[in-house]
């Protein structure tokens, strides 16, 4: 069954996604990968406030290629998520609730996603062009100088994703390849 | 001795660097869509049907396969009787990436490696020059992704650890991996010569048509044992559990010394482009 989620979203929302759910997602999304990571923690560390809020907000792993002629953006796939472990737990206590990208998380991420009430949500990596596809509106938001790693604001639409990790710490990443284990 | 114009060569490299990344070659859709029959898990046939579907997309709306638009490696094969004038090789290769990734909207993802300065325009391409017989040069453009880049490995063996220990090394390097090189891969194995050699040859294993048996008999036959114990894993489309981990393994082998059994492991995604031209 196909799951639906509006982002932003309510807590209540986010605790019933169960690892392994469908999910098309609309609303509005950050975009940041590593140098924005780096840049926030670095806003963080020396007590500059961040120009943008993420209470509720959900960041998208991406680093789009350049939107060509008439297009929105560019191809926007995830990027493997693990880059961004070493950060994410001081995010996620900003109140950030939903990551997207693509790969394992470490064990303190999902610590502190189940403190949070935050889920991870996994897009498939080299869908670059169906992804685009869902993207409405595309701004960037903060961060211009990092180019590809700048920090967009996207307006999406049905965005196909798996719930990965849900918020009670259910891992898709390990409970799905050990169903196909062969002996 | 012919003459070539490196002004022919730039736009040549150009035009294979928005190839590749605008179109996958029919051998990987290939087994793609047989892989999609072939899968029992529901995550499994849901993310191939997305990677198919978004095969279609990328060539409907004109838009990159994948974001990643990767590091341009491009091997040249030069023949010893071409003369290339009116600039170098080295130049002519860059100033057809530095070309092809601003026509083609493509993403330039190169930097310095420590201060992580972008150096805008893609370049410098990684060039693997080889000289051959004859008075052509075949260039093949291979943009490559640092998902799955990033989860090759390379490790030289001692000769007692085997055949057994290359088995051994290769799918200890796919479930390292797991989901993060994208799922399902093909994995370019390089099996002797020197540390470099390996892993040149482990690259070029991956220009080989997909799923395309080594033509040796005992080669053919490991790829295709690595093959089945890959897939055996579980980690499946995209790491979230299934049976098609790979697409395919190429492996590639090389005289080596006496005390060393060097083996590398180039992890591909299942965007695995490369385009090609002869001139």
């Amino acid at each position: 069954m196909v799951k639906t989620l509006k982002m932003p979203a309510s807590a209540d929302e986010l605790s019933r996604l169960k690892a392994g759910d469908t999910v098309h997602l609309s609303g509005i999304l950050l975009t940041g990968r590593d140098a924005a990571h780096k840049r926030m923690i670095e806003y963080l560390n020396k007590g500059i406030p961040l120009p943008f809020n993420l209470e509720n907000q959900g960041i998208y792993y991406t680093g789009p290629c350049p939107a060509g002629p008439g297009k929105i953006i560019g191809s926007c796939g995830p990027t493997t998520s693990s880059r961004m472990d070493s950060y994410a737990p001081r995010i996620l206590d900003l109140g950030l609730k939903v990551m997207i990208g693509k790969g394992q998380r470490s064990p303190e991420v999902i610590a502190a996603m189940v403190r949070s009430g935050a889920v991870y949500l996994a897009a498939v990596g080299g869908a670059g062009a169906l992804i685009a596809s869902c993207v409405k509106k595309a701004e960037v938001l903060a961060f211009e100088d990092l180019g590809p790693e700048a920090v967009y604001r996207l307006e999406v639409e049905n965005l196909p994703l798996i719930v990965a990790i849900d918020s009670q710490g259910n891992n898709l990443y390990e409970i799905g390849p050990a169903m196909y284990k062969a002996d | 001795m012919r003459e070539i114009s490196a002004s022919l060569i730039s736009q040549t490299v150009e035009e294979l660097c928005i190839r590749a990344c605008y179109h996958l070659g029919d051998d990987v859709v290939k087994l793609l869509k047989a892989a999609r029959e072939r899968e029992d898990s529901p995550f499994g046939r849901s993310v191939l049907d997305q990677i198919i579907e978004n095969i279609k997309i990328s060539g409907e709306k004109s838009l990159p396969l994948c974001q990643d638009t990767g590091m341009a490696v491009v091997f040249i094969e030069l023949g010893h009787d071409v003369h290339i004038t009116g600039g170098s090789l080295t130049e002519a290769v860059n100033q057809g990436v530095r070309r092809g990734y601003e026509k083609g909207f493509l993403r330039k993802s190169v930097l310095s490696p420590l201060k992580r300065e972008n150096t805008g325009d893609n370049t410098p391409a990684i060039i693997h020059l080889e000289m051959v017989e004859g008075s052509k040069i075949k260039i093949t453009a291979a943009p490559k992704g640092f998902g799955s880049e990033n989860m090759s490995r390379l490790k030289m063996l001692k000769p007692s650890d085997g055949v057994e220990g290359v088995k051994k090394f290769v799918l200890d390097t796919v479930i390292e991996a797991g989901a993060n090189p994208c799922p399902p891969v093909i994995v370019g194995i390089g099996i002797g010569g020197t540390m470099e050699k390996a892993a040149l040859i482990a690259k070029k294993a991956l220009l080989r048509e997909a799923g395309k048996p080594n033509p040796d008999p005992e080669t053919a036959k490991l790829e295709k044992e690595l093959l089945e114990k890959i897939n055996a894993t579980g980690i499946g489309p995209q790491g979230l559990g299934g049976r098609t981990t790979a697409l395919a393994v190429h492996i590639d082998t090389f005289p080596t010394h006496i005390a060393g059994l060097p083996v590398a492991v180039n992890m591909q995604c299942h965007a695995a482009r490369h385009a090609e031209a002869i001139l």
